[in-house]
């Protein structure tokens, strides 16, 4: 019997050259995609084409966002694709995957997970007020849908994407009103290292600010306590900077920290994780040639720690690259190699990038008591204290059991952060210390019709 | 008042849907939260303290945008395509 075919979950820009790359050598993969088309986020297509063109969507990364969407078209009768489908749980080497309105079992023979990466937040009262949106979710709107947020938007937060979203709304027209970055502004001369690894990067970032600054948007730097505040919808944001308070209207606001990876299907798969100390996060562990700790198993991309789209796509050809030589196949060692090798390069431009836009770690012992940690089961700041003091917890899950904190509906995806670092504080450890939220199936809601008899119960 | 301004596709053909029993416009293209929040400011209310919600990541990971229908299913509003003759209800927890 002939061995069943590889699973790539995912279809950004690690998925894409994964795909390719195992096509390349014979084999036929399973691409499976929760959106309707290729590209990830980052080279995310509007639903239905318009009058925008690739330069419009993309800005510099258009030709890349063209060529990824190009490769993936070629391989239309070489691969099987299902687009709009997701995997919810991995077992016994099978996926049981919700696709078309029902659940499949789909064995498989090799499995590479390129499930990128959302936004990391961190709650600031009121962050769930209609108006406040993630950076990424900012930018969906504006790319894929053609909808700015507000009339006049504030951009929170930090990381490069702060800047980047921001100068796309510029772009685009919309009355920018301000950035305003926690990371304090002594941090950025770090960017001169980076100027000798990435100068295209650090100089289009550069350039971002100065547009920005050129057009009367106000950048502030170091800021802190962040609230957004307005009743039913947002309508203003308040920030401290040193001992001065500040206050701004507006009716939209981007917010996010960087970018943290989407790695429940890693869990599920059994792989080993390791804290990871430049995303702050528990990762799946892995290797430079992005095997698991799972035989079979590969991680690529975002999903397996951030390092941005140039490097999924090349961290998605070394998987495959793993898988072909695992299974016996021509594996062009050569190629692998020269790929590693300009990975680790990426990999200490990612180390300024930290440098540059640190995690603001104060957050954890200034939020404010009623701050809602947990946007799904609505937990308080002052819940997860009480939590802690009461229960003597210092295990992330056990304070879950106790707070329902990360048992929502999104899983902790936006709070599982939070809910580490508060309790790193007041335990008086470091958050590498607290252990990290155990992943379940369905990673995502999915019809209980859907589900197997005893995964649903 | 929306949440959302349209900067593209306002051309493209127009989709019918009932908006909490009004008649409402959306265009082809839109996901069911762009159509909903190019009209008003939320999509439900959240389950425990009743507040208004509007969706958050955009990208199918917050699950704060699901949305219930006029039969009683619901729908995560950021990864459904409009179609016609939906009719949302936005005052619901969903
Ligand atoms: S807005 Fe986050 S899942 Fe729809």
């Amino acid at each position: 019997m002939s061995r069943p075919q590889p699973l790539v979950v995912g279809a950004g820009p690690a998925g894409v050259r994964a795909a390719e790359t195992l096509v390349r050598a014979g084999l036929r993969p399973l691409v499976v995609d929760e959106a309707p088309a290729c590209g990830g986020q980052i080279y995310r297509r509007p639903l239905v084409k318009d009058e925008r063109d690739a330069r419009a969507l993309y800005g510099s990364e258009a030709g890349k966002a063209q060529r990824l969407h190009g490769a993936f078209a070629a391989l239309a009768d070489r691969i099987d694709h299902w687009p709009r489908a997701l995997v919810w749980n991995l077992r016994d080497g099978r996926a049981d995957i919700a696709v078309a309105g029902e659940s499949r079992a789909v064995a498989y023979d090799g499995l590479i997970l390129a499930t990128g990466a959302s936004d990391r937040v961190l709650p600031v009262p009121g962050w769930t007020l209609p108006g406040v949106f993630t950076l990424g979710g900012a930018q969906v709107a504006l790319k894929a849908q053609g909808c700015a947020i507000g009339q006049r938007v504030v951009f929170a937060g930090s990381g490069p994407l702060l800047y980047l979203v921001a100068w796309q709304y510029l772009k685009a027209g919309v009355k920018v009103a301000a950035v305003l970055d926690a990371a304090p502004f002594a941090a950025k001369r770090h960017l001169l290292r980076g100027l000798a690894l990435a100068p295209d990067i650090v100089l289009r970032g550069m350039r971002f600010a100065a547009e920005l600054r050129l057009n009367g948007v106000l950048l502030r730097h170091g800021i802190c306590d962040l609230a957004l505040e307005g009743e039913g919808r947002v309508a203003g944001v308040r920030w401290r900077e040193g001992r001065r308070e500040r206050h701004l209207f507006c009716d939209g606001v981007g917010y996010g920290l960087s970018l943290r990876s989407e790695t429940q299907l890693a869990d599920l798969a059994g792989c080993a994780f390791a804290f990871n100390q430049r995303d702050r996060a528990f990762l799946p562990q892995r290797d430079s040639s992005s095997r698991t700790s799972v035989r079979g198993v590969y991680i690529a991309g975002d999903g397996a720690g951030i390092a941005g789209a140039d490097a999924a796509e090349l961290a998605g050809e070394r998987a495959a690259l793993a898988l072909l030589e695992d299974r016996g196949l021509p594996h062009a060692p050569e190629r692998a190699a020269d790929l590693e090798r300009k990975l680790a390069r990426i990999g200490r431009f990612r180390d300024v990038l930290e440098a540059a836009f640190p995690f603001p770690a104060q957050w954890a012992a200034r939020v404010k008591d009623e701050t809602v940690v947990c946007r799904c089961e609505e937990v308080s700041a002052r819940a997860l204290r009480n939590a802690v003091h009461d229960f003597s917890l210092d295990e992330i899950n056990r304070l879950k059991a106790v707070s329902r904190i990360g048992m929502g509906r999104c899983q902790g995806r936006f709070c599982g952060a939070a809910a580490a670092e508060l309790l790193a504080v007041e335990t008086g450890r470091g958050v590498e210390a607290v252990g990290r939220l155990r992943s379940q199936p369905p990673v995502k809601p999915v019809p209980l019709t859907l589900m197997p008899r005893e995964a649903a119960e | 008042m929306s949440l959302f301004h349209r900067i593209a596709r306002s051309d493209h053909a127009p989709v019918r849907f009932l908006l909490d029993g009004v008649p409402c416009e959306g265009r082809e293209g839109d996901t069911l939260l762009t159509a909903i929040l190019t009209h008003v400011d939320k999509v439900r209310v959240s389950d425990f303290s009743g507040a208004p919600r509007a969706g958050f990541c955009q990208m199918g990971a917050c699950q704060d945008c699901w949305v219930t229908l006029a039969d009683g299913e619901r729908v995560r509003a950021c990864t459904t395509p409009l179609a016609a003759g939906m009719s949302v209800v936005t005052g619901a927890a969903a």
